[in-house]
């Protein structure tokens, strides 16, 4: 009981990065209707824009306290919206109108050309970093185990659901969320409406790294450990939870995210933890066999 | 004269390798209803969105009350007092009848929407009752009737209509007809209508012209056109009448 208690606290911290991601993901293919492969690889690129402003700030001396965590975070989100703007800037708009498929082998290229440039820059060689958010809560003690609510764990829960609000608020009720809205529906008609698209669409890309840099500074922050290759799990996964909740629909990103953080930590509790990658992979061939629009996609036929 | 709404001069355009439109040359004055009429593929439909910037013109030039639009961003047109009711409607299949509505206004008028709105209701009723529905549910009239509906949102100076009348009930057509030519004698809007109901265009428009496979062959005063024998055999002969 305690035991799987502390795997429920484990897998939804876990979830909730991968749902980070995944909203990215979907957000994506919602307006333009690609699959940004890159996307994993702009985590990685905001996992370490925060490492590097955490090592500056203990150079000098300032790492300690909510309030650095807080600046680390919008320091990695600012930069990282900048790449995720650059990379729809220099890679997938002057492809818009031509075939299906060029975005995505760009945006593949886009994958290797980040990772070899973070390798190159930051070196190839994994990057630990000490504990910077230390203790917990005991949350019950069962004989010699004892179920612990790390604050790291605390912390993420509350970033993200905390992002999460916000994102929502701005999908659902400023004119840039209607704007978006409009453009996933019929894009050409947004624009005959006076909507500027390719604005609308290079925000939805500079959002989407944003919440990408959330996820890859709480990763940092939680594992202590980054390299230049952290983006190409993390985004299978995120992309899995994405199809996996319905792509295209953003709760069903976070609920994807969710379930596969804690498909992925009950199967390694229980099971084994080789084969945890095997079981969240597994349970979405299933789901898109028997559901292959996702948990929350659409699945109404529309008059044209 | 005074001077043109809308003035296409010698536009050609198209898609790819297809060249749609072939030097046409037209103009709307302020407050009339002129029409386009033509067959299936004759390049109406992409009159109408090269005005509005998609595709661009790849020669000659548009201008709108006098300003130079060729090439601009379809986007920075429209805020120029252009709407449209396209070609299948376009009608966001996933938003509410009402958020329809609210999009015609969004990015083009800082206006409160709501006195929009009731004009909107006022010319078709039905439209109220449907505020809570989802566009995608709508039957074909009712999404003929809010793609107009969300056009006039923005207040626009000229509304472009594409095919209004497509696969509708005649009941519904005329209801819709009503509608246009209300709007031209109440408020002096200014439409330009593109039609295959040749029939019900050319009566209800002051002017007409004719495209040919990308070309204008006539134009006139819509009765004068609906009178000429060869207009009556290619475009009223058959299923239309």
């Amino acid at each position: 009981m305690a035991y799987a208690l502390q795997q429920l606290i484990n897998g939804i911290s876990l979830g909730m990065i991968y749902g980070l991601i995944a909203v990215g993901y979907t957000m994506v293919y919602g307006i333009i209707g690609m699959i940004n492969f890159a996307h994993g690889d702009v985590f990685m690129i905001g996992a370490f824009i925060a490492l590097i402003t955490v090592l500056l700030l203990q150079l000098g001396g300032m790492m300690d306290g909510p309030a650095a965590i807080l600046l680390v975070l919008l320091v990695s989100m600012a930069f990282t919206a900048l790449y995720g703007w650059s990379v729809e800037r220099v890679a997938y708009r002057p492809l818009r109108g031509s075939f299906r498929l060029a975005p995505l082998i760009s945006a593949i290229g886009i994958s290797i050309v980040l990772q070899n440039y973070v390798q190159v820059s930051q070196g190839a060689r994994v990057k630990p970093i000490g504990t910077l958010v230390p203790g917990g809560v005991e949350v019950m003690r069962d004989g010699p185990f004892v179920v612990q609510f790390s604050y790291i764990q605390m912390l993420i829960i509350a970033v993200t659901l905390g992002v999460l609000a916000v994102f929502t608020i701005l999908v659902t009720r400023t004119p840039l969320g209607r704007a978006m809205r409009a453009c996933e529906q019929d894009s050409k008609m947004a624009s005959l409406l006076g909507i500027d698209t390719d604005r609308t669409i290079s925000l939805t890309f500079v959002i989407g790294a944003a919440l990408a840099a959330v996820a890859g500074t709480l990763y940092m922050i939680r594992y202590g450990v980054i390299d230049f290759y952290i983006g190409f799990l993390a985004g299978v996964k995120a992309f899995t939870a994405a199809v996996l909740g319905g792509i295209g629909s953003l709760p069903g990103a976070v609920l994807g995210g969710l379930l596969i953080g804690l498909i992925e930590t009950f199967w390694s509790a229980y099971f084994s933890a080789q084969y945890k990658d095997v079981a969240a992979f597994s349970i979405l061939v299933v789901t898109l066999i028997f559901l292959p629009t996702g948990l929350l996609g659409r699945q109404e036929v529309e008059k044209v | 004269m005074s001077p043109a709404l809308l003035e296409v001069d010698r536009v050609s355009a198209g898609y790819g390798a297809v060249q749609a439109l072939n030097e046409v040359s037209l103009h709307v004055q302020p407050g009339e209803i002129v029409t386009l009429i033509g067959a299936n593929g004759a390049g109406k439909s992409t009159l109408l969105m090269t005005i509005c910037g998609q595709p661009k013109p790849r020669s000659g030039r548009i201008s709108l009350a006098g300003a130079d639009i060729t090439g601009q961003p379809t986007h920075a047109i429209m805020r120029r007092g252009v709407a449209q009711s396209p070609e299948g409607r376009r009608i966001f299949p996933r938003m509410t009848v009402r958020e329809n509505l609210l999009m015609g206004a969004e990015a083009l008028t800082k206006d409160e929407p709501g006195p929009q709105m009731e004009q909107a209701f006022a010319l078709f009723p039905r439209l109220k009752e449907r505020l809570w529905q989802r566009g995608g549910t709508l039957s074909g009239g009712e999404q003929q009737m809010l793609a107009i509906g969300r056009a006039l949102m923005s207040k626009p100076k000229l509304l472009l209509l594409d095919e209004p009348s497509l696969g509708l009930a005649p009941l519904v057509v005329k209801q819709i007809f009503d509608a246009i030519r209300r709007l031209n004698a109440e408020t002096g809007l200014t439409v330009l209508l593109v039609e295959q109901n040749a029939n019900q265009a050319l009566r209800l428009a002051h002017r007409g012209y004719v495209l040919v496979n990308g070309r204008i062959t006539m134009e006139g005063p819509g009765r004068a056109l609906l009178a000429r024998p060869e207009i009556r055999d290619a475009y009223l002969g058959g299923g239309h009448g």
